[in-house]
């Protein structure tokens, strides 16, 4: 069941599986830890529903919906 | 004095070009990390209060130099920005890589690199620590942040780390202070120790780095084929920029090259990343699965004891200070007190300066008789420096709370709020500070934008941030509403119209900021989506040493780039204001006055005279006069020729306009609010029909609400985007917007009022 990051409730962990796309937004979100292989948790939502704020690699980072769905994930537990 | 601004003028235009340092046999040294690993603190460690800002040319990125003490040997270090990657896809980021890989004296060449790291999160800093090593230069690792990972139980072997890495690495804790003579000491080793060749790290797979011969020579070959010279083919780009080109679509160097080498250079690039991508799949995932693959294995068995709580203060403030509610009531009300403190805090030290400056002039004019030198110091100089030194408080306070809530975290929280609404605007969550501050004065809000990396957000900001109506504009609101708006209020006393007006004043600049932000976004700085990925570092207590040395270099870059010229443009207003006419007569009315008891009667006549005679020179003077030719244009928007003066006055300051209705309403040098009330009131033309209505006392508000009237503002965007044109840009559109905004409010409240 391979979904988006951005379709994950809040607490839910994934492993992520792979990043679309091939452009600075892809670079970053690879820089700042989203790796195929790593775990991801999606903490919460901001007030107004964007960004989002997701746990990984060892650190709390806020990704906008729109990066987020770049982000291909397996749902864990 | 035209000596000093000679000296003042050279003195900025050596900063701003500093690539030539005076002592070209300092070694530098360049520190460069991910954000929020305690870069600045170790900056500040090593280099104290030793620390020299310039820019380089071209980009926006402040250069930041300092010295530090090695024994008996002293080396420059360069702090260059926190980043995450090498790859450069700016041109500020294209100069840092630039920086590191020069060697020769364009930049000053690095002789050795510091990476600050993460002691927490090792492994990810690790990408980038990747990186330096594959540039060939002596790379030391500062572990930062090991006494917060030893209080988390998490244990790093740091000799074998070393080892793996292949270079020195030692444990500091800048907060603490912890760790810093040790890497005196490694950095000084190495310096001396200093071979000239380094082996350059290849992380990545071989065939990478036959693609990168092969493209070098694609470059070769089409250099040679447009026939160019030898100097253009030893002009080629370092290696490194030539991977870098390989793997990062559409960044800075790929940009340069295709502009330099043309389209064959773009067809060999693309036809060999083709070919890479063949081999080797994506190069985004090349570098990634390399270089994170390469931090494992450099990682393994380096941790004693891996248990990696995160922090728990942190988890627990952000399950409230990222709540839904409690999140943003959270944020109302810190950004209110900020504002409020500033408010309140900023006032004493202006009026201390205020009362400074009429002090000394009052001394002046003591031991001078009246004249035009007299004029000239106490009109001119004293005012004009006053004029400078009155924004430092509010300077002062709003950076000191910029700088604790960004070294304390919570400025990212701050940012993730607000974002959403930010972006409805074309603009980023990191924009929000920089537009509140500016609610207190541009100057500082303008200097603060900084902190947004991306380039085409960071213009946006600075262009619409001057539209939220600064402290300067609350007294030409407050004595305007004091003149004309009738003190009616509603809901049975909770709401006052002259406090409905202020607000909608206010209001005035965030509605035509929404717009002005968009048309920018779709024109001059139009491009694709920042990405907005963001890290929320853990929560700490800020240290008092970077905040402080933030507040400091604020100060002293604003008063050094922009006060030399805001004084400049006072004394340049006070002339227009002044010459043509023959001031004898007021001389003397002066001369008579001071030697009387100020509260005789004889004295007030004299006052009220020499009230009358001001006008009359005021009015005579090339500003005045000025002020008289410009008549027809400001007649539409419902002024004469008075207001016209004063608007032209106060375009250096618009603390000006105050004083300058004060003279031509002969109410003398200090305006008395009531007086000046009264005088608006009173004033009428020639015919009879009053000068001001409540339309007309609308449309002077609404011009002063969106009108560039301050010099400082300008030299500071001059600074923050190191080019004149958006400055001119942010004039011309600002007094346009101003002039039609209030023309509309004037024809509009006519109708109806």
């Amino acid at each position: 069941m391979e979904t988006t990051l951005d379709q994950l409730r809040p607490g839910q962990q994934a492993n992520i599986v792979r990043i679309s796309g091939a452009d600075e937004i892809a670079s970053r979100l690879r820089e700042l830890g989203f790796v195929p292989g790593e775990l991801v948790k999606f903490v919460r939502p901001a007030p107004l529903g964007d960004p989002l704020k997701c746990f990984v690699h060892g650190s709390r980072i806020a990704v906008r919906c729109g990066e987020a769905r770049r982000v291909y994930v397996k749902p864990v537990g | 004095m035209r000596g000093c601004q000679q000296k003042a003028v050279t003195a900025m235009a050596s900063v701003s070009n500093a690539p030539t340092h005076p002592n070209q046999t300092q070694p530098r040294v360049a520190l460069v990390g991910n954000p929020n690993t305690g870069k600045s603190t170790l900056f500040n460690a090593l280099a104290g209060m030793k620390v020299r800002t310039g820019n380089y040319p071209g980009v926006t990125i402040e250069k930041k130099l300092g010295t530090c003490e090695l024994g008996d040997k002293e080396i420059e270090l360069v702090d260059l920005p926190g980043t995450y990657s090498l790859a450069p896809r700016s041109p500020d980021e294209l100069v840092a890589v630039e920086v590191l890989t020069d060697n020769v004296a364009a930049h000053g060449g690095v002789k050795l690199i510091v990476c600050v790291v993460n002691a927490l999160l090792l492994q990810r800093n690790l990408f980038l620590v990747s990186q330096l090593l594959e540039l060939g230069k002596p790379v030391v690792v500062a572990l930062n942040m090991i006494d917060v990972a030893e209080s988390r139980g998490i244990q790093i072997n740091v000799e074998r780390l070393s080892e793996r890495l292949g270079v020195p690495v030692v444990a500091t804790s800048a907060a603490k202070r912890t760790g810093i003579t040790e890497l005196k000491k490694t950095i000084a080793d190495q310096l001396d120790s200093d071979t000239n060749e380094h082996e350059r790290c290849r992380i990545l797979p071989s065939e990478f780095y036959g693609a990168v011969a092969t493209f070098r020579e694609a470059l070769n070959s089409t250099a040679t084929k447009a026939g160019a010279s030898e100097s253009k083919i030893s002009d080629l780009p370092d290696d490194y920029l030539l991977e870098r080109m390989l793997l990062d679509r559409g960044g800075e160097p790929e940009t340069r090259v295709i502009a330099q080498y043309g389209d064959s250079a773009r067809v060999a690039l693309t036809e060999i990343r083709e070919q890479l991508a063949a081999k080797l799949g994506d190069p985004i995932d090349i570098e990634c699965n390399a270089r994170y693959a390469w931090a494992r294995e450099k990682l393994s068995a380096v941790f004693t004891n891996e248990s990696h709580p995160s922090s728990p203060v942190t988890d627990r403030l952000d399950a409230i200070l990222t709540h839904r509610v409690a999140g943003l009531v959270c944020f109302v009300i810190t950004m209110f007190l900020i504002f409020q403190t500033i408010y309140t805090f900023a006032g004493w030290p202006m009026d201390l300066i205020d009362a400074a400056s009429s002090w000394l002039s009052d001394s002046i004019c003591a031991v001078m008789a009246p004249g035009m030198l007299r004029s000239l110091i106490t009109d001119g100089i004293i005012a004009g420096v006053g004029g400078v030194l009155i924004f430092l408080p509010q300077i002062a306070l709003l950076f000191l709370f910029l700088a604790l809530l960004e070294d304390c975290g919570y400025m990212a929280r701050a940012a993730f709020l607000v974002d959403r609404i930010m972006t409805t605007f074309g603009l980023s969550g990191k924009s929000f500070l920089p537009m509140m501050s500016s609610f207190a004065c541009a100057v500082p809000g303008v200097m603060a934008s900084r902190v947004i990396e991306n380039r085409r957000d960071r213009f946006a900001t600075i262009m619409v941030a001057p539209l939220m109506s600064c402290s300067a504009r609350l007294p030409v609101y407050l004595l305007l509403i004091a003149a004309f708006i009738p003190q009616t209020s509603y809901i049975g006393g909770w709401l006052s119209l002259p406090a409905i007006v202020l607000m909608s004043m206010y209001m005035v600049g965030v509605v035509v900021a929404i717009p002005v932000a968009w048309v920018l976004k779709k024109t001059i700085l139009r491009g694709e989506v920042a990405p907005f990925v963001l890290e929320l570092p853990e929560y700490k207590v800020p240290s008092l040493a970077v905040v402080l040395s933030r507040v400091w270099d604020a100060g002293k870059a604003f008063v050094i780039r922009a006060g030399t010229l805001i004084f400049a443009a006072s004394i340049l207003i006070w002339f227009a204001g002044y010459l043509p006419g023959d001031h004898s007569k007021q001389y003397q009315l002066q001369t008579q006055i001071e030697q009387l008891d100020q509260s005789s009667q004889a004295a007030e006549l004299l006052v009220v005279e020499l009230n009358n005679e001001s006008s009359k020179l005021l009015e005579h003077s090339m500003l005045g006069r000025t002020g008289h030719f410009i008549e027809p244009v400001v007649r539409p928007l419902g002024w004469d020729w008075k207001i016209g003066v004063g608007a032209l006055a106060s375009f250096p300051a618009r603390e000006v306009i105050i004083a300058t209705l004060g003279t031509i309403y002969s109410l003398g040098g200090d305006a008395q609010e009531e007086g000046l009330v009264g005088a608006l009131q009173a004033s009428t033309y020639d015919d009879g029909t009053p000068v001001y209505s409540v339309p007309v006392a609308l449309s002077v508000m609404v011009f002063f609400a969106l009108c560039a009237q301050c010099v400082s503002t300008l030299l500071v965007i001059h600074r923050e985007t190191n080019s004149w044109f958006w400055p001119i840009l942010s004039f011309s559109y600002m007094t346009i917007l101003a002039y039609i905004g209030a023309w509309l409010t004037y024809v509009v409240g006519s109708s109806f009022l």
